[in-house]
């Protein structure tokens, strides 16, 4: 649905992107995570046709975003990061006013359809400047789901809002996601993890990690690594520490260390030194060394630290 | 085409929820009708005859430089209100294209200052009954005409320049020194060059006005030069939206 290569976008002498390259697929929910100034807003506006890249290519639904603007604007529904509302104007009134600009047929069943799905419908009639800061996020929602568009862009869809409401609009992109692919940014680790079948990490303008949520969730909470250091001939040891219940796989990093893989529920770190030393071997050092997604998302955010401040 | 229209619409209902532009609308109808009324008072004072009886100059003549002053203020924030309430991306991101956008903004503010025009035709009906053999007809049909063919040059004019600013005094001050200058200072080499002064009086914005239109006299070259202004306002603003992709 979505298929981005090599996408690079200059602010200037800024490379807010660099090279990306993702796809997504038919009803698919993807994650798009990263802290802040990683160049989400950035794609995802070259992405709904807001501006062009400096180079690469992408296409939405089958058309270029850059030569077939309009076709893609047809098709994606796009709710930015500053939720753009005419704050003068009625919550129907507005959302009457982009299905006209989408000559949409039966306007009024469809914006009252938007309104259902984002609960916001006993507000229809109110102006848009009387509505809280949540309310005016699912009003901006209502406006992207509005003409059922093949693909969803939703730049961070709920920041601001409050704990029950964003259940909900979790609740309501789970739903979505059911027939149409949704692309969303978010900074929140376990959002992307509760609502997207795959998540892309990305920090400086590239993707660092991509990988399905389900791998990722196992990497997490199923696989741990650790790293141990013996003396004497490591190779010599692997196939005993093979044996011990829970360690799943041995792995020669150096003549004398190794790294293990364990499931974390039964932790087999007790069993694994003890069967070093049953194999007379000297135990030198055993650490963990597999980040978990939050690490590695931590370690991204503070390396970016102080490039903010520069 | 549609997009046009929708854009105008809302451009244009808004304007009657909007104080700015009651105020333009008041202050715009409020001082032609002074100067009528002068006008008309002066005459009946000197009754010696209507040496130079009243024509639709008292009124079109103060509309068409009272257009100039208001043009500025009714454009500036077209395309700088977008800006700040961040719904240009989503015009930006919608089907639509660039010149429909900004076509639809100078359609909806022309409806706006016809509407004011429209409202301003109770002078020519009052100044009927009052000067005995009624005003000349085609007179006031051509003043009119001019006026609005003015209104249509400013405005594209002014949407033009407001889509290159994001800020809404800039946009009123640049507007109002483009105008200051097609108004006033354009033509003024045409006095001072003894030869070719003709070419600086055909882009004087005033002189096609005064001149022919106002004057009752019809002109194609002044209808060609007024709708070419707004197409040039238009085609402005269509590039200027486009800039501001790449920027
Ligand atoms: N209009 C702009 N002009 C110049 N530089 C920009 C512009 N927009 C973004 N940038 C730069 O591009 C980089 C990526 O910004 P972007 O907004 O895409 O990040 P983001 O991932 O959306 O961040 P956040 O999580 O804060 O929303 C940043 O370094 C930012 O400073
Ligand atoms: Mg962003």
């Amino acid at each position: 649905m979505i298929q981005v290569s090599g996408l690079t976008k200059f602010y200037g002498a800024r490379r807010a992107i660099d090279q990306l390259n993702f796809e997504t697929h038919p009803g698919e929910i993807v994650g798009f995570l990263g802290p802040n100034g990683a160049g989400k807003t950035t794609t995802m506006r070259i992405l709904t046709g807001y501006m062009p890249a400096s180079s690469g290519v992408a296409t939405v639904a089958g058309y270029d975003v850059m030569k077939e603007s309009l076709e893609v604007r047809k098709r994606v529904g796009y709710l930015p990061e500053t939720v753009p509302l005419y704050t003068d104007m009625t919550v129907f009134g507005y959302l009457k006013f982009m299905a006209d600009l989408r000559h949409m047929p039966n306007i009024t069943n469809a914006v009252e359809e938007a309104l259902e799905k984002v609960g916001l419908l006993e507000r229809a009639g109110g102006y848009i400047s009387n509505l809280s800061k949540g309310m005016r996020q699912r009003v901006g929602l209502a406006q992207a789901l509005l003409h059922k568009p093949e693909v969803l862009i939703l730049d961070e869809p709920t920041i601001g809002l409050d704990p029950a409401q964003i259940i909900e609009v979790r609740n309501i992109i789970r739903e979505v996601g059911k027939e149409r692919t949704v692309l969303l940014s978010t900074h929140i680790l376990t959002e992307a993890q509760q609502i997207c079948d795959r998540v892309l990490i990305i920090n400086k303008g590239k993707i660092v990690v991509e990988d399905t949520t389900n791998n990722l969730q196992s990497n997490l909470a199923g696989g741990q690594q650790a790293q141990l250091i013996i003396r004497g001939e490591a190779a010599q040891l692997a196939p005993s520490l093979q044996k011990v219940p829970g360690v799943r796989e041995v792995k020669l990093t150096a003549a004398d260390s190794l790294q293990f893989s364990y499931e974390s529920k039964q932790d087999p770190r007790p069993q694994v030194a003890r069967a070093v030393l049953a194999a007379n071997f000297d135990l030198l050092e055993m650490r963990l060394i597999s980040l978990s997604l939050e690490d590695i998302f931590l370690e991204l955010t503070r390396e970016d630290a102080p490039k903010e401040a520069e | 085409m549609r997009n046009i229209w929708t854009i105008a619409k809302r451009e244009f209902d808004l304007y009657f929820v909007s104080p700015v532009a009651y105020t333009i609308a008041f202050l715009f109808l409020f001082i032609v009708g002074l100067i009528f009324v002068i006008n008309i008072g002066s005459l009946s004072v000197s009754q010696f005859g209507f040496a130079s009886a009243p024509d639709i100059r008292i009124v079109t003549g103060p509309m068409a430089f009272l257009l100039l002053l208001t043009t500025p203020a009714i454009t500036m924030r077209l395309v700088a209100d977008e800006v700040r309430m961040g719904t240009m991306e989503l015009l930006l991101t919608g089907p639509v294209r660039d010149f429909e956008l900004i076509a639809g903004k100078w359609l909806g503010s022309f409806l706006f200052v016809l509407t004011l025009i429209a409202f301003s035709l109770i002078f020519p009906i009052l100044m009927n009954r009052l000067v005995s053999p009624g005003i000349d007809q085609m007179h006031m049909l051509s003043a009119y005409l001019g006026v609005i063919l003015l209104a249509a040059a400013f405005l594209g004019l002014g949407v033009g320049i407001s889509a290159i600013f994001s800020n809404q005094i800039a946009a009123f001050f640049s507007t109002l020194v483009v105008f200051i200058i097609l108004w006033w200072l354009v033509g003024a080499p045409a006095n001072i060059l003894p030869i070719g002064g003709e070419i600086f009086r055909y882009f004087d914005m005033s002189a096609h006005f005064y001149d022919s239109f106002n004057s009752g006299i019809l002109s194609l070259g002044g209808v060609v030069y007024y709708l070419s202004l707004t197409a040039l306002g238009l085609f402005l603003g269509t590039i200027s939206i486009e800039i501001r992709r790449w920027r």
